[in-house]
């Protein structure tokens, strides 16, 4: 286990949050997904030695772990940027101008659709329907949301993005 | 014009309303679980039974019957989970409660949980919703500290924790057996029924209720109006309000709730959200998340309702209820209402959809797996400027082809637009140039 916690080289904080997660299931196999996200929220995605980390914690196999990893598309094998631009592309969004928001992001930040800029700083992606359709076109930039999105309020939201870049 | 009636989203909006849980106790919050806990958990049940409320997360399926197959010789814990998955597009009514007014869904778990004697809970929360899940882990703190969650709630001899479990990004995880197979650390495959319907073998192989955001909050309404009250409200067999999430090309798109019945299509529409946009006509309306077969602007409905009465409608008619866009061929499923006007391109609507249902199929079943992927490929094709006089029906046998050959309803949900839309709008599928998308003349979007 020791060359896998220094690999992994997580934070106290994070280890604490996952004593107290994996107490919370009657079942360990359920903080499978908990995990990666705790990981992910501290590393920026998911790096590989994480599947056999979380796998030894739960006692589980790693390839119980990589099937998730595998699975869902929240989880990140490669790190994002600093920024990470989610654009829903569903049909509401979509009736409502959501491409041309996308079009707008990807020339703004210099960045492109399922790609991560050079300085690391943006990610732009697609997502599926953000229940925000009452709203729409929305775009989520991290965990904040922005709704009812045009054409001047994407170039406004890319100035701001682009003011507080490193 | 209608009114709204706000039961569930009463105070959601409020000025001065607030999400902790002291501006909650102060609105007679967690009064009705005390009331509850004084009740034996089959008096619960049968209130619920009474009132007659049907599950809000897209069936239908009455709440009380559901709670009646739980599978209480087997002996092993019984668990009780909130489906906060919301990922039907169009839908977006589960996260104005857990944003505005987490406490309300506390206590309808904790009410529902005591009922069916769940000495776990689970809200299961899709991953996108970040602040959704803070907010009610929050919540549920808050309410632990005051002994509403937890040990020996309020003095009594009943115990229930509560743990919010979030997804990461699968629109298969809101399929009930989806989600548990996710809630127990695996990739979400649903589960064949029979023989796993969740409330004989659902979590660890345990009797398991699934329920809806919506439905939950439900119950503590019915606990404290009683379940006869309750059915009062709304029409015959479509009980309690809907919260109707309203998307698309209208003038005011927005979530607003009604009693069930309380309003047709067209008052929804034109009264409450403002009419079409200006200059444009009406071309169809999804009715339930986009999973609900498409209603054409100039179709009639006609037949037998379940009553007996017969009933010929145009799509303003027809009334906002359970029975109502079932009986127009269609169903209420999520209460994701999305409108289109005559500028949608037809095609990339429907391209959209199926590039929705092609990310989302899990892959466990051939038919879903290929067939939607195929679907996919087929109109994304015809908006690429190569569509072919026979795609309509190439289209139509590979959803035929999905359809109740598959493990979970997903196969229908990604068969229902493909043999709508093509069934409605045939000819503009044959007729569709073969140069790209039809005309911009009505500055229409691009859909895909
Ligand atoms: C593909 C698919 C996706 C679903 N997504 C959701 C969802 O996001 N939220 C939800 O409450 N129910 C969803 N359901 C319905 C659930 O399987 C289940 O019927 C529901 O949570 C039961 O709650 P209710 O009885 O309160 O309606 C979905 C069903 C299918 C087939
Ligand atoms: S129907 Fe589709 S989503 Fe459902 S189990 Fe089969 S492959 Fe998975
Ligand atoms: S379609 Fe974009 S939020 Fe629902």
């Amino acid at each position: 286990m020791t060359h896998l916690e220094n690999a992994m080289q997580l934070s106290k904080e994070t280890l604490d949050k996952i004593d107290a997660r994996v107490e919370k299931y009657p079942v360990k196999r359920s903080a499978a997904l908990p995990l990666l996200h705790l990981i992910q929220e501290e590393k920026g995605y998911v790096p590989e030695e994480a599947i056999e980390w979380i796998a030894k914690r739960l006692e589980l196999e790693p390839i119980n772990v990589y099937e998730i990893v595998t699975f869902y598309p929240m989880l990140k094998r490669s790190p994002m940027g600093r920024k990470h631009v989610r654009v829903c592309r569903t049909l509401s969004c979509a009736l409502r101008g959501g491409y041309q928001v996308c079009k707008t992001l990807q020339e703004q930040l210099g960045c492109k659709l399922d790609e991560t800029s050079a300085n690391g700083e943006f990610s732009i992606e697609f997502v599926e329907c953000l229940a925000s359709c009452g709203t729409a076109p929305v775009v989520m930039v991290n965990d904040e949301h922005h709704e009812n999105m045009d054409d001047d309020k994407t170039v406004a939201l890319c100035r701001e993005l682009k003011k507080t870049s490193a | 014009m209608p009114e709204e009636k706000r039961i569930i989203l009463k105070h959601a909006d409020e000025p001065g309303y607030t999400r902790d849980i002291e501006c909650y106790l102060k609105h007679g919050g967690y009064e009705v679980l005390r009331k509850s806990y004084k009740l034996k958990p089959e008096e619960i049940h049968s209130e619920v039974m009474d009132s007659g409320l049907r599950g809000r997360g897209g069936a239908g399926f009455p709440t009380g019957l559901k709670w009646k197959f739980l599978d209480r010789k087997s002996g092993k814990p019984i668990y009780l989970i909130c489906n906060a998955d919301e990922s039907e597009p169009g839908t977006f009514k589960d996260k104005q409660i857990i944003h505005k007014d987490p406490h309300q869904l506390i206590e309808g778990m904790m009410i529902s949980a005591y009922s069916i004697q769940a000495k776990q809970a689970f809200i299961y929360i899709r991953g996108e919703f970040f602040e959704g899940a803070r907010i009610l882990e929050e919540a549920i703190e808050e309410a632990r500290a005051k002994n509403f969650v937890g040990n020996n709630i309020l003095g009594s001899d009943f115990s229930c924790d509560l743990v919010v479990h979030r997804g990461a990004g699968a629109y298969i995880c809101g399929e009930e057996t989806g989600l548990i197979e996710s809630l127990e650390g695996k990739r979400p495959y649903p589960r064949i029924k029979p023989p796993y319907f969740p409330a004989v073998l659902g979590l660890y192989q345990s009797p398991t209720i699934v329920n809806n955001v919506e439905t939950l909050c439900n119950v503590k309404h019915i606990v404290e109006m009683s379940g006869k009250e309750f059915a009062k409200i709304g029409t015959p067999g479509n009980t309690g309000t809907r919260i109707w999430c309203v998307s698309g090309h209208v003038q005011k798109p927005g979530y607003y709730e009604f009693p069930c019945g309380g309003l047709t299509m067209g008052e929804m529409i034109h009264d409450v959200c403002g009419g079409l946009l200006p200059g444009r006509e009406l071309k169809a309306i999804i009715p339930g998340g986009s999973s609900a077969k498409v209603l054409k602007a100039d179709e009639r409905f006609s037949g037998k309702l379940k009553d007996g009465t017969e009933f010929d409608w145009s799509i303003w008619d027809i009334p906002l209820d359970f029975d109502g866009p079932a009986a127009a061929g269609s169903m209420s499923g999520s209460g994701g209402i999305i409108v289109m006007d005559n500028s949608t391109d037809i095609v990339q609507a429907l391209s959209n959809i199926n590039a929705f249902y092609a990310h989302e199929s899990c892959g466990q079943c051939t038919p879903c797996r290929e067939g939607v992927q195929w679907m996919r490929k087929v109109t994304r094709r015809m908006c690429a400027g190569d569509a072919r006089k026979d795609d309509a029906d190439l289209l139509l046998s590979i959803a035929n082809q999905i359809e109740g050959r598959t493990v979970c309803a997903f196969g229908e949900a990604a068969a229902w637009p493909v043999q709508s839309f093509i069934e409605k709008f045939k000819d503009e599928f044959e007729d569709y140039p073969a140069n790209g998308s039809v005309s911009s003349e009505t500055g229409d979007k691009q859909l895909v």
